[in-house]
């Protein structure tokens, strides 16, 4: 498969922590089936850190590659750093992805960074309804 | 095991039409227009393939045009078809299941002023017969519909489109680029008035087809220049490949029968094995009306690429049409156009069978595809989402 780099392959071929987290506090999601890529990243949050994330991936093999790098990259970080996990920065991590596949499959950042926005927002909306004089927000997100 | 299942994209060239070819590129090789005994030799090695491709398709030897590629011979058919009738009308119709070269083509008619209509197909990708005959208008200058669909296999009633095109007076071509050399295929049989054909879908060498043309029907040329076949097609002949596709022709005649018995057992063995096999499975293109090597599917829940990909760390070689196997990113039009949703179509797998393909190969396929779309499943959210909804 002489498209895809040797980084590529093995994250394909061995994509690390694939799965769902149950109870996961923030999860977030994107692509759609049209352009043939779709990802779901869970994350856990301890001591504003990455405890944990998971992902699942429905797509090609660049996709499925990106998600289990974005694994690797957010796993430990500050929610801080985690914004630093741009596409970019992936497909540098893989040794270059393929032009015509840098839009649709590198979502993994994306992906990613949605699931800590609803993490995020959880948050919010929990301390919004302990403060007293607070009034009850549920903030909708696209 | 390496198993070669992707030979509607490249075929292997048989033994005999390599010998066939090798002397023209290594003798000394006149150019066939020229005047000597080096251009005669050359001519004649020209003339009798023209004539072996002429028999395959039951036609007249000087009705062959030699071209280029099967892409050659669909673009000169409908731009130069159409073109050929641009004071009588300007309308043209086509399948929705067309290959790109002859869609393209006539989408480039749109752009010179012509009217597309595009003629729906039902799920199993078959051409109503009757939606030719809605779509057919006074203006109507050509109708292009295909002899089967490579990808999905499935095989176009033509003689009965045939009638509806003759009924009209409106001329008729078919790209049979899928099935000449593969099955019967036979010019007057099918009533069409054109047909284009390419050389290495019958084990002849890449780089070479052709387009006939029924005597009295007229033709734009694609390419100007020199008079080369009859003014239809200007350029100097490859003469080698044109050699290898007379070879592979005659070849193709003469074991069709034997090779069709040889192809359809490894076919059938697809398509029933790898339904029983996988859960959330089913053939795509018509059960019957079907090509005989073709094994094509929709696997539910992943996406093409990625099967593919594992099927070759396996050593299977197959093709798919979902978006991430197109350059453009885009699912395949032909399953679309039969109705299949988005998410299914990025589930294509399609599997061709060629003469060199064994029983065990097909077997093999059977028992390495289902652990691989097992685990691609565990990894989809859409696997997900549909177990938790049971």
């Amino acid at each position: 498969m002489a498209v895809y780099s040797d980084k590529v392959m093995e994250h394909f071929t061995n994509p690390r922590n694939v799965g769902e987290i149950e109870d996961a506090d923030g999860v977030g999601e994107v692509g759609n089936p049209v352009c043939g890529d779709m990802m779901t990243f869970y994350v856990k949050v301890k001591d504003n850190k990455l405890d944990d994330v998971k992902f699942k991936t429905f797509g090609c093999g660049a996709a499925i590659a990106v998600s289990s790098m974005v694994t690797e990259m957010a796993l430990g970080k500050t929610l801080e750093e985690v914004r630093e996990i741009t596409p970019e920065a992936v497909a540098m991590e893989l040794e270059g992805l393929p032009k015509n596949k840098m839009h649709c499959s590198n979502l993994g950042a994306q992906a990613l960074n949605k699931a800590v926005d609803d993490y995020l927002s959880k948050q919010k909306v929990q301390s919004n309804s302990k403060s007293k004089s607070g009034k009850r927000k549920t903030k909708t997100r696209d | 095991m390496r198993v070669y299942l992707d030979n509607a994209m490249s075929a292997p060239i048989l033994k005999e039409v390599r010998e066939t070819m090798l002397p023209c590129l290594q003798e000394v090789s006149g150019n066939p227009s020229a005047f000597h005994d080096w251009g005669d030799a050359a001519r004649e090695t020209i003339e009798q393939a023209r004539e072996q491709v002429a028999m395959l398709i039951g036609a007249d030897t000087e009705e062959i045009i030699l071209t280029g590629s099967g892409t050659e011979a669909n673009n000169s058919a409908v731009k130069g078809l159409a073109l050929a009738r641009w004071s009588k009308g300007k309308h043209i119709v086509v399948s929705a299941i067309e290959h790109f070269s002859v869609l393209q083509s006539a989408r480039s008619l749109e752009k010179m002023g012509f009217e597309l209509s595009l003629v729906p197909v039902d799920s199993h990708g078959i051409v109503d017969p009757d939606e030719v005959r809605r779509a057919v208008r006074k203006d109507t200058v050509l109708v292009s519909i295909m002899h089967a669909n490579t990808e999905v296999g499935t095989i176009e009633p033509m003689a009965e489109i045939a009638r509806i095109t003759r009924e009209h007076g409106i001329p008729l071509h078919t790209d049979a680029v899928a099935t000449a050399g593969t099955i019967p295929v036979d010019v007057k049989a099918l009533g069409v008035d054109a047909l284009s054909l390419s050389a290495n879908q019958f084990y002849g060498p890449h780089g070479v087809g052709a387009l006939w043309v029924r005597k009295g029907v007229r033709i734009m040329p694609l390419l100007d220049g020199g008079t080369q076949e009859g003014g239809r097609r200007a350029g100097t002949e490859n003469v080698a490949g044109i050699a290898g596709m007379g070879k592979a022709a005659q070849l193709a005649r003469e074991a069709m029968q034997d090779r069709m018995a040889h192809l359809l057992p490894i076919r059938d063995r697809l398509l029933t094995g790898l339904p029983a096999a996988i859960g959330h499975v089913e053939v795509s293109g018509h059960p019957v009306q079907r090509l005989p090597g073709n094994a094509s599917f929709l696997v539910e829940f992943i996406e093409g690429e990625s099967m593919l990909m594992m099927l070759n760390m396996k050593g299977v070689a197959v093709s798919s049409g979902s978006s991430c196997m197109s350059r453009a990113l885009k699912a395949s039009h032909v399953l679309l156009a039969m109705g299949v949703p988005h998410e299914k179509a990025q589930g294509s797998l399609l599997l061709t069978a060629g003469i060199d393909n064994r029983l065990q190969e097909a077997d093999y396929v059977v028992e390495v595809l289902p652990p691989i779309v097992d685990r691609l499943r565990q990894m989809s959210p859409l696997y997900a989402k549909f177990e938790k909804a049971k």
